[in-house]
């Protein structure tokens, strides 16, 4: 893998694809024999492989465009941090299970909406992807928005960590709905999701889920940003020094 | 390439040999009754194979593909090729009624096409028939299962413990 500092627009936003999910796919994963019960246990760990088999086949094309003999293990294993391009909502801590469900709440908003779309894409590659996860995506974003439900309006602890949750991971929202320039190109050539249109989609979305859950909004309007253009939050490197430990310590190892 | 989902196409003598390919996670389902095979082609001697993930990060998906190959060498093809397509997405509509008898046997209940219960927030699923009783009184225990393609239920009559192949 070469030591690439910038893409090309369309290879910048397959990774932004592909990083959401390999790193929200990571992170649920770090709940397999962890969870509060068996039964979360495995949907978990089935969502952590939904999310990986998403970003694999984004990673593919993303090897595909940049060529130079990259595959999609090169492209996962041999980035460093300023390379990934994922938003900075996914690679935030498991916390609490509350904090886990409220990230994938917000994650899976956006990304129900943004491959709704995404299907229309002139990309057939793009396109086809999005409708392939659409179906996974819809049980993803079910789960997370019973749980924020049931918790939320449960007993006085589950409510006040899921506001606790909420309060802390609500800044990370406002990157996956703001365009950038790459957004914007995309989306003038017909091959990105116009974030302007889906916004409103996910913050309605949102609202309902969090009022049926006796939740408040958070009020704070500030909106952190970064990971898009490749600017992480200190958490991304240890997930990394994880993830690609083995390519690092035995470079090219096979199974 | 002709995608479809039936076989009485061109070819007979290797769908033939596909139908004796199981899913090695449901090994009493071949992977023409799973609905995965779009397409088989012939050129220039080499025989090309097109099949569709059924959940994206289903690992069974490569042992499918090394156990379509391997079969056909066996066979006597010398060269194969098996093409993964996304496009259009699998669906559990594809899976063939003979299918779905072998994974009621198999004491699995087969997908309904009912999927409303499924998306809805709080849905309630449709009635899973219990494959081992027969009983319409069962309730689900855990969307997720043992496989992704799969959720937990229990049977309130038998007591048994069974797996529901979700509607995709």
């Amino acid at each position: 893998m070469r030591a690439y500092t910038s893409y090309e627009p369309l290879t910048e936003y397959v990774l932004r694809c592909a990083d959401n999910t390999l790193v929200l796919g990571h992170r649920i994963s770090e709940w397999c024999g962890h969870g509060p019960i068996l039964e979360q246990d495995i949907a978990l760990t089935n969502m952590a492989l939904d999310l990986l088999g998403q970003s694999r086949m984004y990673l593919k094309y993303a090897a595909e465009l940049l060529g130079h003999e990259e595959t999609e293990d090169s492209v996962a294993f041999l980035r460093d941090a300023m390379q990934f391009r994922n938003s900075l909502l996914v690679e935030q801590p498991n916390g609490d299970f509350a904090h886990t469900i409220v990230r994938s709440l917000i994650f899976d908003s956006f990304h129900y909406f943004f491959s709704e779309q995404l299907i229309r894409s002139k990309d057939q590659q793009l396109a086809d992807i999005a409708a392939k996860s659409l179906k996974e995506i819809t049980y993803h974003r079910k789960f997370s928005s019973e749980w924020s439900i049931r918790l939320g309006d449960g007993t006085e602890e589950s409510n006040r960590r899921m506001q606790t949750a909420i309060d802390d991971l609500w800044r990370y929202k406002g990157e996956l709905l703001t365009p950038d320039e790459i957004d914007n190109e995309m989306k003038e050539k017909g091959i990105g999701v116009d974030l302007n249109l889906i916004a409103p989609s996910v913050d309605n979305y949102l609202s309902q889920v969090l009022s049926r859950a006796n939740l408040q909004l958070p009020q704070d309007e500030f909106m952190q940003k970064g990971g898009k253009q490749g600017l992480h939050s200190e958490h991304l490197g240890y997930i990394l020094a994880e993830l690609q430990f083995m390519q690092r310590a035995y470079p090219g190892l096979n199974w | 390439m002709t995608l479809t989902t039936d076989k009485e196409i061109k070819h007979p003598e290797i769908w033939e040999i596909l139908e004796q390919v199981k899913d090695p996670e449901i090994p009493v389902i071949s992977v023409v009754d799973l609905g995965i095979i779009r397409a088989v082609d012939k050129e220039n001697g080499k025989v090309i194979v097109t099949i569709t993930p059924t959940y994206s990060g289903c690992p069974a998906m490569s042992v499918i593909r090394l156990e379509i190959t391997t079969a056909l060498l066996d066979a006597g093809f010398k060269n194969v090729e098996v093409v993964t397509v996304l496009h259009p997405a699998w669906t559990t509509k594809w899976m063939s009624e003979k299918g779905k008898k072998a994974l009621r046997e198999y004491g699995i209940a087969p997908p309904l096409d009912d999927q409303a219960g499924e998306i809805e927030l709080f849905g309630e699923m449709p009635a899973i028939q219990c494959p081992h009783c027969g009983s319409m009184n069962t309730k689900m225990t855990n969307k997720f299962g043992s496989t992704p393609c799969k959720s937990l239920h229990q049977c309130n009559d038998c007591l048994e413990p069974f797996d529901y192949f979700k509607c995709h």
